[in-house]
């Protein structure tokens, strides 16, 4: 979607300010968020697209006027109470007015640290062979899908190139509404920093995504 | 206590009433904890375990091994960026937030910088999780369309001859830079190289750190 997440290329935010010795965490609420947002996303109630999902259809003003980990809170929230896992009114009071609903897993403090350095992959067997091949010139369709997409406001329309195939993954437009991981080629695709931005580019400079093949057109 | 100590608490007694009460959004994380907790559908050990592994354990001093391993041995290197998830495995690195990893590596010619324009895409097992200036808007907004000007507010230059890469991480691949080999570094040791490779090094935002003066060769 359109939303306020999709920053590449905004200006007015002011310079980057980098701070020294940088804690982790800036607050204690900020671990339990955290910590509490990837339990919950390994119930398997939701997925991380959806999670992403969550959190950039949050109304504008207020994704831009919140922290990262308020974010991740009122995205959580949002989700709990969309899953029935618990009501609004739950939420508010802290407290369990409406029995549990079954979660397919819940995570353990036994052999927590060896699952998360195992990781989740996300790549999958594809189910087609691949459209495109390394330098291959492609346009990044001009599309705005009103859902979730990884395909950044600032590429659409614009001319670019293959670079890398990097096999299939989940697709994150379905997979973020429970629609399916529907594996999906998925390319590094250069373009120029001329093609995005003109004069304004740097000259020489390049920019890569990582693209889904139903996000490019060949050129 | 001293009286400077205690005026200076009731300086903010409208914000803390009594010390140990919770702001609003402190409240809400708790309340929020606990009814997760009472429903079954988490466990706060766990959320301990968590916290803990990604506070104190998982961080950039991962990173900082696999890039000393590439300086010293051209056949790492060579097989790190040819396929770089399980070269960093080698070394007992990887995970959520890493399973699918691209290293780049900086040259002469090229200069490469990471960023999430759409999030917060970030290579955890390598770097730990990622600072708020990489999480936040500036960044974000800034990195794909004014590299150098980015670059300038981390006291970084990158000569007009060298072009810059920026990877934008929209997909499940992440990205880590592998920074020029310091000069005058020959006779280190792997693990005295690693002490040299900042974080920022490996998001494209810094270069590795001179080499202090007192370090023995």
């Amino acid at each position: 979607m359109n939303g306020a997440q999709d920053l590449g290329g905004a200006h007015g935010f002011g310079p980057v300010v980098p701070e020294p010795d940088e804690p982790v965490f800036h607050a204690a609420w900020e671990r339990r968020v955290f910590a509490m947002a990837m339990a919950m996303g390994y119930t398997g109630a939701w997925n991380l697209d959806g999670s992403r999902a969550n959190r950039e259809s949050l109304p504008p003003a207020h994704y831009l006027a919140s922290s990262y980990y308020e974010i991740w809170l009122a995205a959580l929230e949002k989700q709990i109470a969309a899953t029935g896992l618990a009501t609004p009114e739950e939420i508010t009071a802290g407290r369990a007015s409406a029995p549990a609903r079954p979660v397919a897993r819940v995570l353990a403090r036994d052999g927590l640290e060896a699952r998360f350095r195992a990781g989740f992959p996300s790549s999958r067997d594809p189910a087609a062979p691949a459209r495109f091949t390394v330098g291959d010139a492609v346009l990044a369709r001009n599309i705005h899908p009103t859902g979730h997409t990884r395909l950044p406001r600032y590429v659409r329309g614009r001319r670019g190139r293959i670079e890398r195939i990097d096999g299939a993954f989940v697709y994150p437009d379905t997979n973020a509404y429970g629609a399916g991981e529907n594996p999906t080629w998925l390319y590094t695709v250069s373009f120029t920093a001329r093609e995005l931005w003109g004069e304004s580019g740097d000259p020489g400079g390049i920019v890569t995504v990582a693209a889904f093949e139903p996000y490019l057109e060949a050129a | 206590m001293s009286q400077d100590d205690h005026d200076h608490h009731h300086a903010h007694d409208h914000e803390h009433p009594h010390g140990s009460e919770l702001s609003p959004l402190e409240a809400r994380v708790r309340a929020l904890e606990s009814l997760l907790t009472e429903k079954g559908y988490i466990e706060p050990a766990a959320l301990d375990a968590l916290v803990e592994l990604y506070e104190t354990k998982v961080g950039p001093h991962a990173g900082a091994r696999v890039v000393a391993r590439a300086w010293v041995d051209p056949d790492y290197r060579a097989r790190l960026l040819a396929d770089a998830t399980p070269t960093i495995a080698e070394l007992g690195i990887g995970g959520r937030g890493g399973e699918h990893m691209v290293v780049v590596a900086n040259t002469p010619e090229t200069h490469n910088l990471v960023v999430c324009t759409l999030c917060s895409c970030y290579p955890w097992p390598v770097l730990g999780l990622p600072p708020v200036w990489y999480k936040a808007p500036p960044y974000r907004a800034r990195a794909v369309i004014d590299p150098r000007g980015v670059l300038a507010e981390f006291g970084v230059t990158i000569p007009e001859t060298t072009r810059i890469t920026v990877w934008d991480s929209t997909a499940e691949t992440r990205y880590m830079v592998l920074p020029m080999r310091p000069a005058d570094t020959e006779g280190l040791s792997e693990e005295a190289l690693a002490a040299l490779v900042t974080r920022d090094a490996m998001i494209g935002t810094g270069l590795p750190g001179l080499l202090p003066a007192e370090m023995p060769l």
